[in-house]
Order: C-alpha cells, then structure tokens, then sequence
C-alpha cells in the first residue's frame, strides 16, 4: 500500500493513453453491466420464497386450454394445501390491439395467494363489492395516466360479449404496488378484473378456469402436492400439469431464448477483444519506462516488487475502468427500463454482477499485467540502463 | 481559444459526416473510393499522401501488436453486430416468407392472432361462399377452414418432465391446396378422421419423438406421427392434424379459428374484403397473409434489432478508443519522420490523409474478418423463440445477408474514421522544429 502514490503516478505517466484505455474498458463493462442484468432478470423470474410455495396448475393439453371450475373444490381437499384460487387470461388491450395488457379474470380470493402485492384495504374492499371493478398495477396506471375513479374502456383480443362487442367497461377502483420491486416488478404491470363479471359476459368461457394457483402449507411437500392434484384428473379428458410457480416461469423463459448463450458469447467476444487492448497498453507502457524501472531496481527494489507494481498498475487500470463502467449501468438501467414502455424491466445491477465484475476485472488485470510484468522483473539493470 | 473552437468544428463535422455515412448506399460510397483514388493519382497533393500512406503501411509490420488492436477489436464489433442483426433478419424473413399476396386469411374482428380468433360454422360457410376466391379444377373454392391451438411436447435434449409448446394446426384437405410450398418430405400425410399428425422440420428438431411412426401423448390421447413436411417458412414449426379430430380434443366442437383462402389474383384482395365487410351475418376482419405475418413479425424484429444496435454502439465506443490510442502511440513513434516529411516541404493535407488511410485500411481489414466470421460460423444457425402472435416455439435460423455485411463493414470504416482523424490531426499540427528537437 505504502506504493500506491508510485503505482498511481506510474499509471497516470501519459493520460492521454490511459484516459483513451479507460474509455474502453468503461464501455466494455458498461455492457457487462447491462447485459448481466437482462441475464439474471430472466434467471430470477419467478424465484422467490412466496413463488416457492405456490402451485400453477393447467391443462396438460397446453395452456391455451380451459379447466372445470368444479376441480377447484377437489384440489382444495388434496391433503397439504392451504389454499386455491384461478384466473383466466383475458388478452386484454387498450386502445390500440398493439398496447397490450397483462390482463387475468382473477377468483375473489387471488389477491390472498399473492401476499407480495399490496392493495390499500379500502380499495380492495372497494374491488371485492365492484363488479365492473379493476385493480391496475402501478407502472401499468402510470403509463396509460389512469387514477382510481377512471372509467376505462378494455378491449379483449379474446373474448368478446354476448352482442359479439369486444370493448369493455371497467372502473378503476385501487392501484396494486409489488412490495419487492427488484424480483416481482411484473405485479406492476397487471390488470386484475373479476372472473364473475368475465363468465357472465362472454358467451365463449362458460365457466372454465384457465389455471389455478395453490398455496401449499409446506414448501418441502410441494411436490407431492403437486403429483396429488394432477391424480385427480388422470384418465379424465381435462388432465393437468402442476408446477411450483418458479418452475413454470422458468420453463417459459427457456423458450423464449436462450439468453445465457447470447450473452455469454457477446461478452466473450468483448472481453477478449478488451483484454487485447488494455494488454497492449500495459506493454507500451512498460516498454517506455524501461530506464525508469532499471532506476529503481538499481536503488533497492527487488524483482519480486517490480513484478507486483506492474500487476498492480495493470489491476487498477482495469478496476478504475470496470467499477466507472459498471456504476454507469447502474445509473443508465432504470432508465432503459422506464422508456422501454413496459417491454422491459430490468433489476438494477445486483450484488451478484458486481462480485462477478470485480473478479473479472481482478482477473484481466493479472492476465494483462502478466507478460509485461514479467518482462519488467527479468530486466537485466545494465541493459536497460545502457539503453540495449 | 482558436484550438479549441477548431475542435468543436471539427467534432460538429464529424457528427454530420458519420449521419451522412449511415444513410449512404453504396453506389455514393463506390463513387467517393473512385474519386480518392484519382485525387491520389493524378494531383500533386494526392501522390504525395499516397507516398505517405505506402510508408505507413510499409512499416505495419514493426507495429504488429498494436495494430492487431484495431484489426481485432473491430472484428468484434462487426462480429456480434452483423451476428445480432441477422437473428432479427432471420425471424423476420422466417414470418415474411410464410405469406404473400394473394392469399387472405380471415379472422373474427379486432383479433390479434390465428390462435385468439374463433369462427363459428355458419360464417366459416359464409366465408368460404364470397367471390374472390379461386376454384381449383372441380369448382370447389380454394379456402382452408383451420383450428389452431398450442400442444405441450416434450423438448429434445431437456428432461422428461421439460415440455415446450408446438402450434397445432388443425387442418383439412385445402390446407395443402392453398399453401403450395408445404410439401411431405418423409412418411405421408394424415387420413381423415384419424389421431394422426404431420410435422414440420423445425418442429422435428425441437421436440421429442416427432419421428414417424412414434407415439405421442397430446393430454390424455395418443397420436401417431405418419410424416414430415417441409415448408421453408413458420409452418415448419407446426404439427398438423385433421381439423374434425382436433377440434374434438381439445373441444372445439364445428367451430374453427380462420380460413385461409387463396385468392383469384392478388388484385382480387380489396374486392374480397369489401364483400366481408358488406355481409351483415359475418364480423370477420381479412388480411392478405403477406401483411398478417409481416405485421407478426414487427414488434420482435425491432427489439432484436434495437438490442443489436445498442450492443454494437457501446462496442463500438470502445473500440473505437482502442484505434485511437494504437493511432495516437503510431503517429509519437513516427513523429520524426512525419516532421522531416514536413520540413522538406510537405503539406498538412496529405499526412493527414496517410494517416487516415492506414487506419481505415485496418478498420477495413478488422470489418471483413468480423464479417467473415460472422458468416462462417452464424449464417443458418437454427434458433428458436415464442412468437409473437403464435402459441408454439418459433425455429429460424439466423440469416447473414449481404446488406447486414455491408452495415458491418460501414460501421467498421466508421470506427475507423473517427480513430484515425484525430491522430492524424495532430500528426499535421505538430510544430516542425520540437520534433525535429526530439532526435
């Protein structure tokens, strides 16, 4: 430590070089930062302790496909639940058939399955005695200027009612708020109406359930209960598939792409391109300090510490760089999410991308630094002096 | 104060040069190549910068490692660039080739998607009836009523329990008749009335046990699987079976979700809506399939193409900062010769050139590695994602087209550009006598 100033000086010997090197390893993290974030937002949905412990279950035939209401009294007398609610998918959107909305026709008691939202009590007694009545998520009010007291016209790309009218009414009576933004931010985005005022208004339900959701009373259970509720309609013509929630979600991701190898392979390329660069820079800069490292050889420094400054100058390069880089995509991030509409919502940078960017950044140092390194503790005094 | 105004100047100009460069097709950018070229041959100042740049790039060879930092970092640019543009190019010419023009599919109103909309028996005969539509050789309409619903399969590779979700087609004999490019490729199509399916190729590679003669399980039923067929298109993602047979597992009674139908001729199309929409009995919207699948296709494309773009700027920055540094340390290294260059009378204008030259010239070198590359190893690469507007897993495979090479190669020379201009800049200004001094 009691180097720094030495180490420091050294690095900054020509700012121009390191200021340019810096530059590129800020982008270079930058993008690390950023892509990081996509990568665990679609690892972590779906993974948290209330999801561990809810149950999804839907038609084995595929999802688009509609379960009996009467199930749900027969799955709730499955040993191990605690407790069942449903919903179907409404396919809703406003205005424009594009401005889609995470719309669900949702039983009375959804809300209980789902302890991370949170409703203002008044507006969800408000909700249970509408029955035009809708909960809006927060982000979801706020990108189409909603309040509580709208009217709103909702038209489904589904279901349309008896008169084959596809646009319905509803009144906004409460605003939901994801207790925990960082791994359920999707709360935000919903639209909850009741199932009741859905069944009754389409001709095209005729009181199926699109999936049910359970809560078990032990998460460690989870998977009898789950193997329980699908014997109950094995044989029949409406057999089920049961998942724990994280399981689901997980399962949804992985076909939508395969993030982790895009990712993965636009980093590689990225880190080895950097690791060139910053490689490059280090040389040139030991190669002109040349006499000045015989100099100090030449007053006591042992190769071993000449060896360790190098490293050290090449680590702290790559560390100035990385935390700027990633601390701009910590700022820039929210910022994506909030213009992406609604399309995107990306978890700020997590602790886990930055253990990851630091060791990265640790571990280009060193590999950069090496050969230079290297090169500087074998410096033979007299040559390097004389200029050979 | 004057330095500094003149590099605000030159930045400004340099933005409205790149927003040039961008927009700019080739045959301008050829006609530019052809213009320097004779500049350098036949003026004064041109053959001096051409004797410049043969210098630079003589001596390339001593600068090995560093100018293999523009040559690589560009290669990346360009590499990740072109290979994330050709994922959107590839998805959307997968949904653009399953349509065309003188097709039409008919839909109930306001639905998104095949799978949202449902038709009842009495307008699917309605529909079927409205002139427009083409007769094939006995007088029968050329129109295809179809169910689509999603089916859960296991995928290949995952574990039993690991099911992924296929577009199910519903189909009759029409199906075949209005989609031409559909053709049985192994095994035979589906008999009438039977749990038989067909299945595209790229629903073949993505789940398991679509080989024929296998046994499938959709729910509780059994299906056996009799062929393959290939269509070049989204089809290939589908399983098709006989519509009466699916509608009755998955309780759809007479009910169907569209009806494509082959049109007279493309003209025909206004004419056969029109008619739609003067039925009173029918509330359908139609499309030409072209436009449907076109307009499929625009939400996905754009993001992937705006996440390409994204990813390459930032690369691109950096990138860029590499060339600049490498140019910067060229021009210290050669500040002697650049000086004694000028001190027998050399102009500015030509070491600006040279060095501009020999830095494009590895941009250029970088881009085309970084094109190749991306060819070599990306173009048809199978890749698979949930469409939009469809219920199964859409395969496509990525598609490295000329014009994606010819962006990467733009952005290349762009990088190239703005990191040679400003060491080139300073080359120039460098007053003669100090680096004379610095012998």
């Amino acid at each position: 430590m009691k180097y720094f100033h030495l180490i420091w000086a050294a690095l900054f010997r020509r700012k121009t070089r390191t200021i340019l090197t810096l530059v590129s390893i800020v982008a270079a993290f930058l993008l690390f930062g950023m892509l990081d974030a996509v990568r665990t937002s679609f690892d972590q949905a779906g993974q948290s302790a209330n999801g561990a412990e809810r149950l999804q279950t839907g038609s084995k035939l595929s999802f688009i496909q509609t379960l009996p209401q009467a199930l749900g009294a027969r799955i709730a007398q499955v040993p191990g639940v605690k407790m069942v609610t449903y919903a179907n998918w409404f396919g809703g959107a406003y205005q424009d058939p594009h401005n889609q909305v995470f719309s669900f026709a949702v039983a009375p008691n959804y809300l209980d399955a789902y302890p991370e939202i949170a409703v203002d009590p008044a507006q969800r007694k408000a909700f249970d005695d509408t029955r035009t009545g809708a909960l809006v998520g927060e982000t979801l009010a706020q990108r189409f200027h909603w309040k509580v007291g709208d009217k709103i016209p909702l038209q489904s790309t589904i279901f349309p009612d008896k008169s084959g009218n596809k646009t319905w009414t509803f009144d906004i009576v409460g605003i939901m708020h994801a207790k925990d933004k960082k791994s359920a931010g999707f709360y935000d985005q919903m639209f909850l109406l009741h199932w009741k005022y859905f069944d009754e208004t389409t001709p095209y339900n005729r009181g199926t359930v699109g999936w049910y959701v359970t809560r078990v009373a032990d998460v460690n259970q989870a998977d009898r209960v789950a193997r329980a509720i699908d014997a109950l309609s094995a044989n029949s013509d409406h057999e089920t598939r049961t998942q724990t929630e994280q399981a689901a979600t997980a399962n949804w991701m992985k076909q939508l792409a395969d993030i982790g190898l895009i990712v993965g392979s636009i980093m590689g390329a990225v880190f080895f391109t950097l690791l060139l660069l910053s490689g490059n820079t280090m040389m040139q800069a030991v190669r002109e300090r040349t006499s000045e490292l015989a100099v100090l050889k030449t007053i006591g420094f042992s190769s071993r510490s000449v060896l360790a400054m190098v490293l050290a100058e090449s680590v702290l390069l790559l560390l100035i760089g990385g935390v700027i880089g990633l601390g701009l995509a910590a700022v820039l991030i929210p910022g994506v999410s909030a213009h992406s509409g609604g399309m995107l919502n990306l978890p700020t940078v997590g602790a886990g991308s930055w253990v990851l960017g630091l060791v990265l950044m640790m571990l280009i140092g060193l590999l950069v630094g090496a050969l230079p390194a290297v090169r500087a503790m074998r410096l033979n005094i007299v040559d390097a002096l004389a200029g050979r | 104060m004057k330095r500094f105004f003149v590099n605000l100047g030159l930045l400004i100009a340099l933005a409205v040069a790149l927003a040039i460069w961008v927009k700019l097709p080739w045959p301008a950018v050829l006609a530019l190549v052809v213009l320097g070229a004779l500049w350098m041959a036949f003026t004064r100042h041109g053959r001096q910068a051409a004797s410049v740049t043969g210098v630079g790039v003589s001596t390339l060879r001593q600068r090995l490692g560093s100018s293999a930092v523009i040559v690589i970092g560009i290669a990346g640019v360009v590499g990740v660039l072109v290979a994330l543009l050709a994922m959107g190019e590839g998805y959307s010419q997968t949904l653009r080739k399953t349509g065309n023009a003188d097709t039409a599919i008919v839909m109930r109103g306001a639905s998104a998607s095949e799978v949202m909309s449902v038709l009842d028996h009495d307008s699917i005969v309605q529909i079927v009836q409205t002139p427009g539509i083409a007769r094939d050789a006995k007088g029968q309409p050329l129109a295809s009523p179809e169910l689509v619903v999603a089916a859960n399969l296991p995928l290949k590779g995952g574990s039993a329990d690991d099911e992924g979700s296929v577009q199910l087609r519903g189909v009759g004999d029409e199906a075949w008749a209005v989609r031409p490019q559909v053709k049985i490729v192994e095994g035979r199509k589906f008999n009438p009335g039977m749990r038989e399916l067909d299945v595209g190729k790229g629903a073949a590679q993505q789940f398991a046990g679509l080989v024929p003669g296998h046994q499938v399980r959709l729910g509780s039923q059994l299906w056996t699987v009799v062929g393959v067929f290939a269509s070049g298109d989204a089809m290939d993602s589908e399983v098709w079976g006989d519509a009466n047979v699916v509608a009755d597992t998955y309780r759809r009674g007479s009910s169907r979700a569209s009806v494509v139908a082959k049109l007279a001729d493309p003209q025909a199309f206004d004419a056969f809506k029109a008619a739609l929409a003067a039925n009173p009995q029918l509330k359908v919207d139609t499309d030409t399939t072209l436009a449907y699948y076109a307009k499929q296709s625009e939400g996905m494309a754009t993001v992937i193409r705006i996440m390409g773009i994204t990813v390459g700027l930032i690369m691109a920055i950096g990138a860029m900062f590499g060339a600049l540094n490498t140019m910067f340390a060229a021009v210290a290294t050669r500040a002697r010769e650049i000086a004694t260059l000028r001190a027998i009378g050399f102009r500015g204008l030509p070491v600006v050139v040279a060095v501009m030259l020999e830095t494009m010239l590895l941009a250029l070198l970088g881009g085309v590695i970084g094109g190749a590359l991306a060819w070599l190893v990306f173009n048809g690469y199978g890749a698979s994602t949930l469409a939009a507007g469809t219920v199964g897993k859409l395969s496509f495979e990525l598609a490295v087209t000329p014009e994606l090479l010819w962006t990467g190669l733009k952005w290349a020379l762009a990088i190239g550009f703005v990191g040679g201009l400003f060491p080139a800049v300073r080359a120039a200004r460098l007053p003669v006598t100090t680096a004379l001094r610095e012998l």
